[in-house]
């Protein structure tokens, strides 16, 4: 079946209210936490103060004297069972030929600590307090050492070292696109642009922290860990094969109901091996719950870049190139996708929009005594959309144009498009974005706006964001020769039962993204059944066949599309059944509607029918075909997706205070076909409070000195709130993927991808007759308030 | 947290006899909840004071309303004689914090624990209040004594506090944008006693400012703030604001704060 047909089923399109939400508006959803296992043990985990260190000695004496202490485990523990560190899912090799720099990542810390947080020694007890209690008594001698946590420090010489085999924190230096022929470019241009900007830090902060139980049966000789976790399948794969040497058969990982990712839970944690192996070792069930101030410390962070980069332009504002030098931050340690974040997911999308026939883009990464970074909603994307969009709004005031204009100019029209850093876009219509976001934007009437705010002393300005970014990862073949070390496919089974109703089970996970309606609108529509009729089974790697789990904003397209493969075998086999039934030949039949028909004949037999004949094959035709309808399917993709879109912002600021009001926010994205437009939009509206959260609000931040979080709490780490926000304006164009069946190209992470750029292109939009030029994230009342008072100066 | 005794008096005598006995006074506890979650307080006993009915209220005395010391937030936000009587604080204390803060905190509770971003103490020392404690009453004045740090001694317990009726007062604050305790907070007030500003937020505990009262003094009007010079080298300066920046906020707010008394 075709995109074209697909999106004119019955139920595309529809806004069905969420199958999942009365589970979870009435607490019924099961948790991690919610889930108690006979003799469960509790327990916490002793973390570093010290952002570097060395471990003289730890003294577990007093602590296992403590009340309900089952066992302390320590790095001692871990390297006499030889359990390994966790591993990199993602090779990056140098521009200079050599592999990254991949430094060992114990789960326990052996020798040293890496940063506040780093993991030093698990204490389990009967109960959270008792093993909360009994970590207090465990005396680990710390050696401090000088402590490096911005990239700009960690390469200056003279700096601390952080791991040995990596003696000046290099992670790797890599480069895509033709070094030579860019410089060309610049020698040529009537203007060059230039901009330093820096990408914040962001903690990831999902509403429910990490969970996970630990949980070893003797009676099987086998595991199985709960985790609060995106990708159950990868989960289990790095846990058995990379770190503990276990067989993949005899280890089950159940996500269950888990309370948002956002990327933060797509990794292989230390705490999560260790209670896997733990269990077994103390042969109890064990529980560990993250607590937010753990969470702040040790979940993932995101961004953290800092970048130069320069635009060459004809005298017309057409781009002739783009050089761009990024220096990325991964923390002490090398998380599960880390390595992939600042290059392959960020510097192919800095082409974006744009018909630049040059891009140059080189990206050193370091090593930093902070928590592990990896890809937070978006993931490398929205680093390379708020460099690029920055500066191309950035040219067009130098170069006197519009932001409306300048990129007009510049856009691609024609389609499929191969930029000169890999990617080839296959459809898209950037001008259709960009007008209708002007359009709902009223951008029309933004000078009477602009006076009225003058005449109140406030200044008011319009920022836009023409994104585009890459989704549905990834064909494997591809993603393997840029160094992944796995494949990127989707599974899908559709499991027809006897009386016609349907459980399908796929490998993408749902953590907020309502997968159980949408993918059973998706099954009823090609089925001809009601989506009531549809359960969706997810995140148990004991019922799911393997799948590659969700991020990047892949599971329509590809896991979607693993159903729509599943559904087409489904569909031919029925075919036979029905044709046999009805005595036709099966190139006779039809199917629409959930209905079999002979063509040019009033023949019919309805699925249900054939979903029974199926399983009592009384009139079968069992010599030619099996019993059943079962059907598996796996599906790789053949490119990427590129949701794309126009956004604009426009703010209030009170030169008084530097507050910035975000007044209106208009967003239009092409995402293909929709099938649930109340779930995307809601999709797009969690993305832009994200993006929009970066811009004005959020900011992780270590103290440069002593390597301390200063925002471990919401105290200090500025959350945004539905206040600090207005009602969003929404619109689509849709240009249908034309390489997946369903013509979807994924919503999960537009928001937050498209939305940094437009909120601080609109800031100094505002500002500009303040003479302020440039302001990095977040613009907050304090540092535009600094702003105002550098340019008066 | 630590385990500890957990212990609910009926009666102020009761509940002074069991914090002489070491016990920790629980009043709304939305900080000290907090910490003992943290493990960064152990007491071995919690006193909780809300079984006594004597530290609730709110009650007025010829020109003085008197505020018993366990009265809910969201009550004195509400009550008709707080907003009738002195609007200033009733605005304030329906600012304090979410919902949740509000149904749980208590006028007491914020103003012994004397945090310097509260917002109950500039009130109190902008309007010249008298603490009342179970063996004493205190000025306003001699009350703040800087960060978490008040005239009370052991034992002692804030019970009510007086608030002489103004002629005007408003609070205006500038929230810090993650934990949205007041960045900058300023109360004015027009009393008997003068024009009284008192800063929350900036510094390291409530404090008067001579210059703006001077000022406003001479003219109730946001104009009069323009003149008056803001010392930042006394403020602090941190991830969310620097001295500069709050010195200019107390402008602001100072302005912003007379506007509304004046509206």
């Amino acid at each position: 079946m075709g995109a074209s047909d697909f999106a004119n089923l019955p139920h595309i399109g529809e806004s069905l209210r969420r199958k999942e939400d009365y589970r979870f508006l009435t607490g019924a959803g099961q948790y991690t936490d919610d889930i108690v296992l006979a003799n469960m043990a509790q327990c916490y985990f002793v973390r570093s103060p010290h952002a570097h260190a060395k471990i003289r000695s730890i003294d577990k004496t007093a602590a296992l004297a403590a009340p309900g202490v089952i066992g302390i485990l320590d790095g001692q523990d871990v390297a006499a069972d030889k359990i390994n560190g966790l591993p990199c899912g993602w090779l990056i090799t140098s521009t200079n030929g050599e592999p990254m720099k991949e430094p060992p990542h114990p789960i326990l810390a052996f020798d040293k600590v890496r940063y506040v947080g780093d993991h030093v020694a698990m204490v389990v007890a009967e109960t959270y307090e008792q093993a909360r209690d009994a970590a207090e008594l465990v005396v680990v001698d710390y050696e401090p050492l000088a402590a490096v946590v911005d990239v700009r420090d960690a390469q200056a010489p003279g700096a601390p070292v952080i791991h040995d085999i990596a003696t000046n924190n290099q992670c790797y230096k890599w480069a895509i696109g033709d070094k030579a022929a860019v410089d060309a470019t610049f020698a040529n241009a009537a203007h060059v642009t230039k901009l330093d900007l820096v990408n914040n830090r962001l903690a990831p902060n999902p509403m429910e922290p990490r969970a996970a139980i630990g949980h070893y049966n003797r009676a099987g000789d086998d595991y199985t860990l709960y985790v609060s976790n995106q990708n159950p399948h990868v989960e289990r794969l790095l846990l058995t094969a990379f770190v503990m040497g276990l067989p993949e058969h005899k280890v089950r990982v159940i996500a269950p109901d888990v309370g948002g990712g956002f990327g933060a839970k797509i990794y292989l944690y230390a705490e999560d091996v260790c209670l896997t192996w733990a269990s077994k070792k103390l042969n109890r069930p064990i529980k560990w719950n993250c607590d937010r101030s753990e969470a702040f410390l040790s979940d993932a962070h995101g961004r953290d870049h800092v970048s130069h980069a320069e635009l060459a332009m004809d005298k017309d504002g057409k781009f002739l190139g783009l050089r761009v030098h990024t220096d990325a931050n991964l923390g002490a340690y090398l998380s599960t996708f880390s390595t992939a974040v600042p290059t392959i997911l960020y510097a192919t999308l800095l082409a974006g929009q744009y018909k630049t026939p040059q891009v140059y883009v080189e990206v050193d990464s370091w090593f930093t005594n902070t928590a592990p970074v990896d890809a937070y909603r978006g993931a490398g994307r929205p680093e390379a959309t708020y460099l690029l969009e920055r500066i191309v709004s950035r040219a067009a005031w130098e170069m006197g144009l519009s932001q409306d204009e300048i990129r007009r100019r510049n856009f691609i029209t024609e389609f499929p498009y191969q930029t000169p850093v890999a990617l080839q876009y296959d459809t898209g219509d950037f001008h259709a974005c960009i007008e209708q976001a002007n359009q709902l934007a009223d951008v029309a009437g933004l000078a009477q706006r602009k006076a009225q705010s003058k005449a109140k002393g406030l200044l008011r300005g319009l920022g836009y964001s023409s994104y585009i970014e890459a989704c549905g990862l990834a064909p494997s073949n591809v993603a393997g020769a840029l160094g992944a070390r796995a494949g990127l496919f989707e599974c899908g089974e559709v499991r027809v039962h006897p009386t016609g109703s349907v459980t399908v089970f796929t490998g993408s996970h749902s953590h907020g993204q309502g997968h159980e309606t949408t993918f059973a609108q998706v099954v009823a529509a090609r089925l001809g059944l009601s989506p009531e009729q549809v359960d969706i089974v997810h995140g148990d790697t004991g019922r799911v066949p393997f799948g590659m789990g969700t991020y990047g904003s892949r599971s329509i397209s590809v896991g979607g599309s693993a159903i729509m493969r599943a559904l087409d075998k489904i569909e031919a086999k029925a075919k036979k059944i029905a044709a046999h039934l009805m005595e036709a030949s099966d190139a006779d039949v039809d199917f629409a509607g959930g209905e079999f028909k002979v063509k040019g004949t009033d023949k019919m037999v309805t699925f249900g029918q054939v979903a029974l004949t199926a399983y009592v094959p009384h009139n079968y035709p069992l010599d030619k075909l099996e019993p059943g309808l079962n059907e598996t399917a796996f599906y790789d993709p053949t490119n990427f997706t590129f949701p794309n879109g126009t956004y604009i912002c426009e703010v209030e600021i009170d030169p008084a205070t530097g507050v910035v009001r975000v007044d209106r926010f208009t967003a239009v994205d092409d995402f293909g076909t929709i099938i649930n437009p109340m779930i995307v939009e809601g999709q797009v509206h969690g993305g832009l409070v994200q993006g929009i959260g970066q811009a004005l609000m959020e900011h992780c931040v270590y103290d440069r000195e002593t390597g301390q979080l200063m925002t471990g709490s919401f105290m200090d780490y500025a959350m945004p709130r539905a206040d600090d926000f207005p009602t969003f304006t929404i619109g689509h164009v849709c240009t249908p993927c034309t390489t997946n069946p369903l013509g979807t190209k994924g919503c999960g992470e537009a928001g937050a991808i498209g939305s940094p750029p437009a909120v601080m292109n609109a800031v100094l939009d505002a500002l500009a007759p303040l003479g302020v030029k440039d302001l990095d994230m977040p613009a907050s009342p304090n540092r535009v308030w600094t702003a105002i008072q550098q340019a008066k100066a | 947290m630590y385990a500890f005794a957990y212990e609910r008096p009926a009666s102020l005598a009761d509940t002074v006899a069991k914090m002489s006995a070491g016990g920790q006074a629980l009043a709304g506890g939305q900080t000290l909840i907090a910490s003992l979650k943290q493990r960064l307080a152990q007491p071995g006993s919690l006193v909780d004071l809300a079984g006594v009915p004597e530290l609730s209220g709110i009650k007025k005395e010829g020109n003085t309303l008197v505020i018993g010391a366990m009265t809910r937030h969201e009550f004195v936000a509400d009550n008709a004689e707080v907003k009738a009587s002195i609007p200033g604080l009733a605005a304030l204390a329906g600012s304090i914090g979410d919902r949740q803060v509000r149904a749980m905190g208590t006028m007491g509770g914020s103003v012994a624990n004397n945090d310097p971003a509260a917002c109950y103490p500039s009130a109190v020392l902008a309007l010249g209040a008298t603490v009342q404690t179970n063996q004493r009453t205190i000025a306003a004045d001699d009350f703040f004594l800087g960060m978490y740090t008040s005239a009370l001694e052991e034992g002692e317990l804030i019970t009510a506090i007086h608030f002489p009726v103004p002629t005007k007062s408003a609070y205006a604050k500038f929230r810090q944008p993650a934990s949205r305790f007041a960045l900058v907070g300023v109360f004015v007030a027009q009393t008997e006693q003068g024009v009284r500003v008192a800063i929350t937020g900036a510094g390291n505990g409530v404090f008067r400012h001579a210059g703006l009262e001077a000022a406003l003094s001479k003219s109730f009007t946001p104009e009069a703030v323009e003149g008056v010079t803001i010392d930042a080298s006394e403020l602090n300066g941190d991830l969310h604001a620097s001295a500069a920046y709050r010195a200019q906020l107390i402008k602001v707010q100072t302005q912003r704060a007379v506007q509304q008394a004046n509206a």
